[in-house]
């Protein structure tokens, strides 16, 4: 039987990798990527706190299902910000889309 | 070592690693290909929980919907970035500083938590996890206001989407 | 729940007044430039409640004893402490009769008012807004010249809008169960009062007729809203059914006031009593009504003589169980109507302006029902304020008609010094407006009590019998002149308006009026005539018991003690016959020869100025109100005692602000705090500027920095202690 550490560790992991990859990434599409990672390190908690608890109780996979919803809202509005700063100033790189400067 | 603890490993190790290399590449799709890789493995270890519907949601979702709409706006987005050039900015050591840290941190808190060896009871016979799970959410004594709020968000992301995406001309 | 039908009656009563306050905002929001939607939307409301207030009198007509069971009901309105203060609607008998005449007058004004605005005419050529309609020229097809034609009214929907308001003050106040919403139908109405007399704002007499009736009125109200305030502070209630209870009436009744020995119900019986001295307009706030008559007519007819006039006696009838309980009150109210309606005739004796003498005339006959209520003649009193809103409605529509017909005369000979409300420059009018003329004598007949057969007769017999069989000699004496001054002054006026030979060109060539505006007169003097039927007193020598006195039945039911009809004395009959009759011969034999006002005897100074009433009114307190605002306050009080003042400390604060100005206000404030603190902000800010790079993903990284860092000292120095 494979114990709960084993997961949330996969779970700290999963989100460090994908911390990275929002923090260090240059284009704004692989941050993004990067967020997924962080939220399926979420879902992977979630799930197993549920399995590792009361399985009658259902709040962690219901919270799974509405951080689904959350990341496919997240995206589409995320990429579409994208889609729209690249047509407008034609770059997707981060650094380069520093209009709230001084 | 069980069966089971074995294949657990194996999947975590292919989920960081191509969750490491979706952080990584250089080439974009490749890299939401990578996402894809990483996605699935997450689907398994949902599996792995006895959580099959979050497995095939994961899959359709996740895989089906989100990552296609990834390697779209990947598309959409590459005429000037052509792989050349670095991936990185400037302040990459620093954020992984932070990602190290972060984990350090995660783990020091695991560390003194005594729930950790907790092993899981079998689920009961007969448990309809699925069932339960549909009854949860559209129940009034449960979660029927988050899932209703969630449809809210998803129609506000929709129209928010349409709205910034839409070219003006 | 009682009498059924599709809709429960109570909440039909709660629907009659919004139809017209609906037609007011639609009017001045959305239609105000579409003149034909303005008026379909005012008079299709007015329709509206007309049909609800019908249907609302004939389920009234058929419920036994409607004055122990009214029709009532009322809603939680305002929390006072631990109870409500409660407001709702009440439709009890005398409510019922005066919804019908109202529902009437109100919607055959609507209609009549499309006409005498001219609508389907040409926009005037100079017509501004503020200003009467000065005509149009319009090119004929047959001959070469252009002729001119009335022309539209150019702020129409306006005009719609402002009498919707008005009609949904009335129907408001008539419905209302308690003092409090009828005091805000009151007041609404004279809004509407003020904003309707000055219609024609660009002319300075409207103007000034507007404000002095919106002041004078005011004097009255605010008695009155005393009045209100004392009785809830004695009783705790404002509805009619509750204070008409007869323990709060006795307690009423025995509780003294501190006021030259009043009850506690005369003083505020006669509080409320002089609200009705100023909307009704009896003496002395009686100047404002002859001057309103600078409205248009419809203004005149609707809101002076039969509905806003008419809500100052139904709101003393409506109080009449309260007002009756103290004798020295009632003495008050019957002292008032008696002097009035006599004082207010023998002015409209001398007036000249068509619209004048009904306005004296209007005034008299609200005498004549104050006076019926003091001597504790109630249903003659509320008879007499039915026909009379009938007849006086149909009088000020004719004098309209007729006004308008003379504007045909005007426009067609230019000339336009001719004044068309002078009755010297009518003449022979009965040929060129016949329908006017027939409807005009009957409303005349019936304001004079012409015997039998008018409305008039009846319920002015009605009050002179009672003040006759109840012993008041002096009202019965006083009202009896009265009435053969208005037999007199109403063929006078006949006479020279419609008789004999016209007098100038202009009455030669007026023209009978549209469809709009003689429909409501046929209609109107239909009731002029057939009202009165329904109030013939049971021992009347042969006619009755022809008819039952339903009138006496029913309005007599709204009290508790039903009021005995006193018994037929022959001296009253024939001094109302011989008045009438007399009065009406006379004003024909003098005035039939008299061709200008030159030749009228009673042209006497002290008449035609109305026994200098707005002189004096004037000089005691217009000109004491300017002496004290200019001479005394401004050039005394603020130039010299004031300024003075001041004048003595300004060298005083001078100094003290120069030198707190010089040794604090510089150097420790300006230079200190001032330039110091910009001066600190300014240096860190161009330190801490270079932190914002405007690139998201430092900032996450500042973020989370924080965010370990915070976390790892709460962890260590917080939890783990």
């Amino acid at each position: 039987m494979v114990p709960l550490s084993w997961y949330l560790i996969l779970a700290a992991a999963l989100f460090s990798v994908g911390l990275f990859g929002a923090l260090s990434r240059r284009n704004a599409v692989a941050i993004l990527l990067g967020i997924e990672l962080m939220l399926n390190a979420v879902n992977i908690n979630l799930a197993a706190f549920w399995r590792y608890g009361n399985v009658t109780n259902m709040a962690g996979q219901v919270f799974a299902i509405i951080v689904f919803a959350v990341a496919a809202a997240e995206v589409a509005v995320g990429l579409a910000l994208v889609i729209s700063v690249y047509r407008q100033r034609n770059t997707v790189i981060a650094d380069d889309i520093d209009m709230m400067k001084f | 070592m069980t069966a089971e603890q074995i294949i657990f490993l194996l999947v975590a190790f292919f989920t960081l690693g191509s969750g490491f290399m979706v952080v990584t590449t250089r080439n974009l799709i490749h890299a939401a290909l990578w996402l894809i890789a990483t996605l699935f493995g997450v689907a398994v270890i949902f599996a792995l929980l006895d959580a099959g519907f979050l497995a095939v949601v994961q899959v359709v979702v996740y895989i089906g919907a989100i990552a296609i709409l990834f390697i779209f706006a990947v598309m959409l987005t590459r005429k000037d970035m052509r792989d050349q050039g670095p991936q990185m900015n400037r302040n990459w050591w620093f954020g992984a500083l932070i990602s190290v840290l972060t984990f350090g941190g995660l783990y020091f808190l695991l560390q003194g938590w005594n729930g950790l060896s907790k092993t899981a009871a079998d689920i009961p016979s007969g448990f309809d996890a699925v069932g339960e799970l549909g009854n949860a959410l559209v129940s009034p004594n449960a979660y029927v206001l988050p899932f209703e709020v969630a449809s809210v968000l998803l129609v506000a992301a929709l129209v928010g989407a349409v709205y910034v995406a839409f070219n003006w001309k | 729940m009682r009498a059924g039908g599709f809709v429960a009656t109570e909440i039909l009563i709660w629907l009659i007044p919004l139809p017209p306050a609906l037609a007011f905002f639609l009017i001045v929001l959305f239609t105000n430039k579409n003149k034909t939607l303005s008026h379909t939307i005012a008079v299709g409301a007015a329709l509206l409640s007309w049909l609800g207030s019908m249907i609302v009198f004939v389920r009234a007509l058929s419920i036994e004893h409607l004055g122990e069971h009214p029709f009532e009901s009322s809603i939680n309105w305002l929390p006072t402490g631990d109870t409500w203060f409660r407001i709702g609607v009440l439709v009890d008998p005398l409510t019922a009769v005066t919804l019908f005449f109202v529902a009437w007058t109100v919607l055959m004004i609507f209609i009549y008012s499309v006409g005498y605005h001219n609508f389907g005419q040409p926009e005037g050529d100079h017509d501004h807004k503020g200003l009467p309609p000065h005509g149009a020229t319009v090119e004929d097809h047959g001959h070469k010249h252009a002729h001119a034609v009335p022309s539209v009214e150019p702020m129409y929907s306006r005009f719609f809008a402002f009498i919707g308001l008005f009609a949904f003050g009335m129907y408001v106040l008539v419905v209302s169960d308690n003092l409090l919403t009828l005091f805000v139908g009151w007041e609404i109405m004279g809004l509407c009062s003020y904003l309707l007399i000055g219609f024609w704002y660009a002319k300075e007499s409207a103007r000034d007729a507007a404000v002095k009736a919106f002041l004078t009125t005011r004097v009255g109200d605010v008695f009155m809203l005393l009045g209100i305030v004392y009785l809830y502070s004695v009783t705790g209630t404002l509805s009619f059914r509750e204070i008409f209870a007869e323990d709060v009436l006795h307690t009423l009744a025995t509780v003294p006031s501190s006021f030259l020995g009043f009850s506690a119900a005369g003083l505020i019986g006669l509080l409320l009593f002089m609200g009705t001295i100023g909307k009704s307009a009896q003496f002395p706030l009686h100047v404002w009504l002859p001057d309103a008559m600078e409205g248009p007519t419809p203004v005149s007819a609707m809101i002076h003589a039969a509905t806003m006039v008419s809500a100052g006696v139904y709101a003393v009838i409506r109080m009449f169980p309260l007002i009756s309980l103290d004798e020295k009150t009632m003495a008050i109210v019957a002292f008032i109507g008696a002097f009035t309606a006599l004082f207010a005739a023998t002015i409209a004796v001398a007036q000249n302006d068509i619209k004048r003498v009904l306005a004296y005339s209007t005034i008299s006959q609200l005498g004549y029902m104050i006076a019926a209520l003091g001597i504790g003649a109630y249903v003659a009193a509320a008879f007499h304020l039915i026909t009379h809103a009938f007849f006086k409605a149909l009088l000020f529509l004719g004098s309209g008609s007729v006004i308008h017909g003379m504007e045909h005369g005007v426009l067609h000979t230019g000339n336009h010094h001719v004044d068309p409300q002078n009755m010297f420059n009518m003449g022979g009018l009965r040929n060129k407006m016949p329908i006017t003329f027939w409807t005009f004598l009957i409303g005349g007949f019936a304001l004079s009590g012409f015997p039998l057969v008018t409305a008039g007769f009846w319920s002015k017999d009605e009050i002179l019998a009672d003040a006759f069989g109840h012993g008041h000699w002096w009202v019965f004496g006083t009202l009896a002149i009265a009435a053969f001054l208005t037999a007199f002054y109403t063929m006078r006026q006949i006479t020279l308006t419609f008789l004999g030979e016209p007098r100038t060109k202009e009455a030669e060539h007026a023209q009978e009026t549209p469809w709009t505006m003689t429909l409501p007169l046929v209609v109107l003097s239909v009731f002029a005539i057939g009202f009165g039927w329904f109030g013939i007193p049971e021992h009347f020598p042969a006619l009755g018991g022809l008819f039952p006195n339903w009138i006496h039945d029913f309005v007599g039911g709204t009290l508790t003690e039903h009021p005995e009809a006193v018994e037929f004395n022959w001296i009253p009959l024939l001094t109302s016959l011989v008045v009438a009759l007399g009065g009406l011969f006379f004003g024909w034999a003098i005035y039939r020869n008299v061709q200008t006002p030159a030749e009228d005897k009673l042209q006497i100074p002290i008449l035609k100025n109305k026994y200098y009433f707005d002189e004096a009114y004037d000089f005691l307190f217009v000109k004491p109100a300017y002496w004290l605002a200019e001479t005394f306050i401004y050039k005394w009080m603020d130039k010299r005692v004031i300024d003075g003042f001041l004048h003595i400390f300004d060298p005083l604060t001078n100094g003290l602000g120069a030198f707190i100005r010089n040794y604090f206000d510089l150097p420790v404030i300006n230079r200190f705090f001032g330039d110091g603190s910009a001066d600190v902000t300014y240096w860190f800010g161009g330190k801490l500027r270079v932190v914002q790079t405007g690139r998201i993903q430092q900032y996450l990284m500042f973020a989370l920095v924080v965010f370990i860092v915070v976390g790892a000292a709460l962890y260590f120095f917080v939890f783990a202690v």
